[in-house]
């Protein structure tokens, strides 16, 4: 396959283990966090783990929108499509992400809810056209990378004249999030996890740009680098951080230099920040409250906001206390230190949100890695 | 003397609630397109069912539902998938398919030219694969009731005595075969689906498998285990399928397994993955290692069989784990689909 199979050729990357081999201390531990669920998948789906040394190890960072939106945000979406007159645009993967007391949207669709899975934003326009009698709400969600759709779509609507359409917005912001992470006391003070360095976010970084990282690499000391998400471009993001931790150095790279410069997309930064602002905080899914780490719909616009139209209330739900996702995802803990994992907790019925989609740390763990567990189990 | 009953209107007609209501109506509906469409002795006589003499050996036996959306799709149409479904299962046992029933749901206002073209597609690929569609049912619904039309057929074929394919048949280092190109039924009709439209030249491989086991058996004899056609949740579901009832697991190696790179693309694009979509004239094999080098010549010598390739292997599991080696280095699990990819694929 064209403009794939290029940066998935297994000689390159025996180039690159033998190159991460070879700059990897054996007396250091270098450990990594790749932010993106994008990475994640890919690390798990190519089987990376098997070709790094052993003292670099890679920690799966909270890079999943669908992971980190809490049960809360779920109910209130169920609630309103509950409502006869909605119809409810979804992303295929939010269908099965569980709210409270095991409902999910799937759930809400068999008992009758008009929920109807979309592709793209256009398609949640389609429907709104097609039925000027309903409420067609999208359920917006993702990080930097699907914002700015979400603000065409919006322009469109206008453009339109459709009175029948809102956004219900979980937009998220990565920066916030890993300032999050590293400023968790776990990290920052009682220090149980140490982060060496960041694999920095592919699809994000094409519409922020590298600049926004900056201040991490100065403010917490640690190496960022920028890197795409098919399996070579991992391998050459690890050896660049490697290269960085034995140099001391603490710099934002770019990897993925191909789609990714400095200032990043300003037309697509232009349309947000023309339609979005930033909300005082913003509920994640295991990481709890994050200041200034969510989008919502500006005033002007208020008329599309979903939250305003229908006069919706923050739920908030306390996730399962057996549930390790948020340790899980700060790197704190691994799937298998949690108890669910691969007994009540299985992607057919996830109790937390590391298991919802396949870019979750469990999900990608338990459907591609836990082969392995045995094989140390095994061993040892 | 004879009453005068107007024929029917393929071109512009279509269904309605009388077609279905047991009257004279659903009588010239049944004699005019689907008699004419799967002509046969058994069918002539109009009995409430046929009779048939059954030869040596022992009888295999199976039944499905197809509720494809869209009904007509590149490669095929439900009608022709009503059959080949039918087929494969019996023909996985090693069985030569011989009759089958059809049984169709139709919803008010379906278009008879449609179900014309879906029924001679039915009789066209009965013939191809040597089986007669010997009895049927026709059931007519209100609007909005069904979405269009629903087929469920269900098949009888005789195997050898001897010839026992099973799960608990396979053993450790045995060689998994598979017979050509995977994931070209699913992504055939996800290209076709009104909010997922996009332009791709993948045909679906839905075919009658009978004849490519028969040269399998002939040339692997007792050495073939089992076979198994991976349709819906491709070839992980039913791999992992296999390791469960045989309690054992599998390895693999990506680079050996035969995907288009159309059909590659397309998966690149839509987040899936090409063991997790449909086949429908596929078939996958479990092979003594001995026999196995013959077995994947006569599959390559036949039409249906010509991208066939080895796959892998059997290994002790006690997990049961379908294990693979990525093409890029790695290992990795193929696990069962979790979730639903995409309803109605058959």
């Amino acid at each position: 396959m064209k403009y794939a199979d290029e940066f998935r050729d297994k000689e390159i990357a025996l180039g690159l283990a033998k190159a991460i081999r070879a700059a990897a201390d054996p007396q250091k531990l270098y450990r990594f966090m790749e932010f993106c669920g994008g990475h994640t998948h890919a690390i798990s789906r190519y089987g990376l783990e098997d070709m790094l040394p052993k003292n670099v190890r890679m920690i799966h960072g909270p890079g999943c929108p669908v992971c980190v939106l809490p049960a809360g945000r779920i109910d209130m979406a169920i609630r309103l499509a509950e409502r006869p007159d909605v119809i409810l645009c979804v992303y295929g993967d939010l269908m099965r992400v569980p709210g409270s007391q095991g409902a999910s949207l799937l759930k809400a669709k068999a008992r009758g809810a008009d929920i109807r899975m979309v592709y793209s934003t256009i398609d949640a326009i389609r429907i709104a056209e097609d039925n000027p009698g309903r409420e067609v709400v999208f359920f917006a969600i993702g990080f930097e990378t699907t914002t700015p759709p979400t603000a065409v779509m919006i322009r469109l609507a206008e453009k339109k004249q459709l009175e029948n359409f809102t956004v219900f917005c979980n937009h998220v912001l990565t920066p916030p999030a890993m300032q999050n992470i590293l400023e968790s006391p776990d990290i920052r003070n009682i220090g149980r996890v140490e982060i060496d360095g960041f694999v920095g976010p592919a699809h994000v970084s094409t519409i922020i740009g590298t600049a926004p990282y900056e201040f991490f690499a100065e403010e917490f000391g640690k190496p960022v680098v920028i890197a795409g998400f098919e399996p070579l471009d991992m391998m050459q993001a690890i050896l660049m951080l490697v290269r960085q931790v034995n140099e001391d150095r603490h710099e934002v790279e770019n990897q993925y230099s191909r789609a990714v410069n400095r200032d990043g997309n300003l037309r697509a930064k232009e349309e947000v920040s023309d339609i979005f602002e930033l909300r005082d905080q913003f509920e994640w899914r295991g990481l709890g409250q994050v200041p200034y780490s969510g989008l919502k719909l500006k005033r002007a616009y208020a008329i599309y906001d979903a939250e305003v139209r229908f006069d919706m209330h923050e739920l908030r739900v306390d996730d399962n206390p057996a549930c390790e996702c948020g340790a899980i995802l700060r790197g704190v803990k691994k799937p298998v230190d949690c108890k669910l994992f691969g007994t009540v907790c299985t992607p057919e019925t996830p109790m937390g949100s590391c298991m919802v989609s396949s870019e979750g740390a469990c999900a990608a763990h338990w459907t591609y890695g836990r082969f392995r567990d045995h094989q140390q189990r095994r061993v040892s | 003397m004879k009453a005068y009953q107007r024929k029917l209107d393929i071109r512009n007609g279509c269904v309605d609630l009388s077609h279905g209501s047991g009257g004279r109506a659903m009588a010239q509906l049944i004699s005019g397109l689907f008699h004419e469409a799967f002509g046969n002795e058994w069918l002539a006589r109009g009995n409430d069912q046929s009779a048939f003499d059954v030869g040596a050996g022992r009888m295999v036996m199976t039944t499905d539902g197809y509720v494809v959306s869209p009904l007509f799709f590149p490669g095929g149409n439900i009608g022709s998938l009503a059959v080949h479904g039918t087929v494969n299962d019996i023909a996985m046992a090693g069985a030569r398919p011989l009759y089958l029933s059809a049984s169709f749901i139709i919803e008010e206002g379906f278009r008879f030219a449609d179900l014309k073209m879906i029924a001679e597609s039915m009789g066209e690929a009965a013939r191809t694969a040597g089986v007669h569609i010997i009895t049927g049912d026709t059931k007519v619904v209100e609007r909005g009731k069904a979405d269009g039309l629903f087929i469920s057929t269900a098949g009888v074929g005789v195997v050898p005595h001897g010839l026992d394919l099973s799960a608990e048949n396979a053993r450790v280092g045995d060689r998994v075969l598979i017979s050509g190109t995977l994931g070209d039924h699913g992504v055939a009709i996800m290209s076709k689906r009104q909010n997922l439209a996009f332009e791709t030249e993948i045909v679906s491989d839905s075919a009658a498998l009978y004849d490519l086991v028969a040269k399998m058996v002939e040339a692997g004899g007792r050495g073939i285990r089992l076979m198994r056609d991976p349709t819906r949740g491709g070839l992980a579901a039913t791999l992992n399928e296999i390791a469960q009832q045989s309690d054992l697991g599998f390895h693999l190696r990506e680079e050996a397994i035969p995907v288009k790179p159309g059909v590659a693309a397309a998966c690149e694009l839509l987040g899936l993955d090409p063991l997790h979509v449909a086949n429908e004239g596929k078939l996958v094999a479990i092979v003594a290692p001995e026999n196995a080098a013959a077995v994947l010549a006569a599959m390559r010598a036949h039409p249906l069989g010509r991208d066939a390739a080895d796959i892998g292997e059997v290994v002790a599991d006690d997990h049961h784990f379908v294990q693979m080696a990525t093409s890029f280095g790695g290992g990795r699990i193929v696990d069962w689909l979790s979730g639903e990819q995409l309803p109605r694929i058959c």
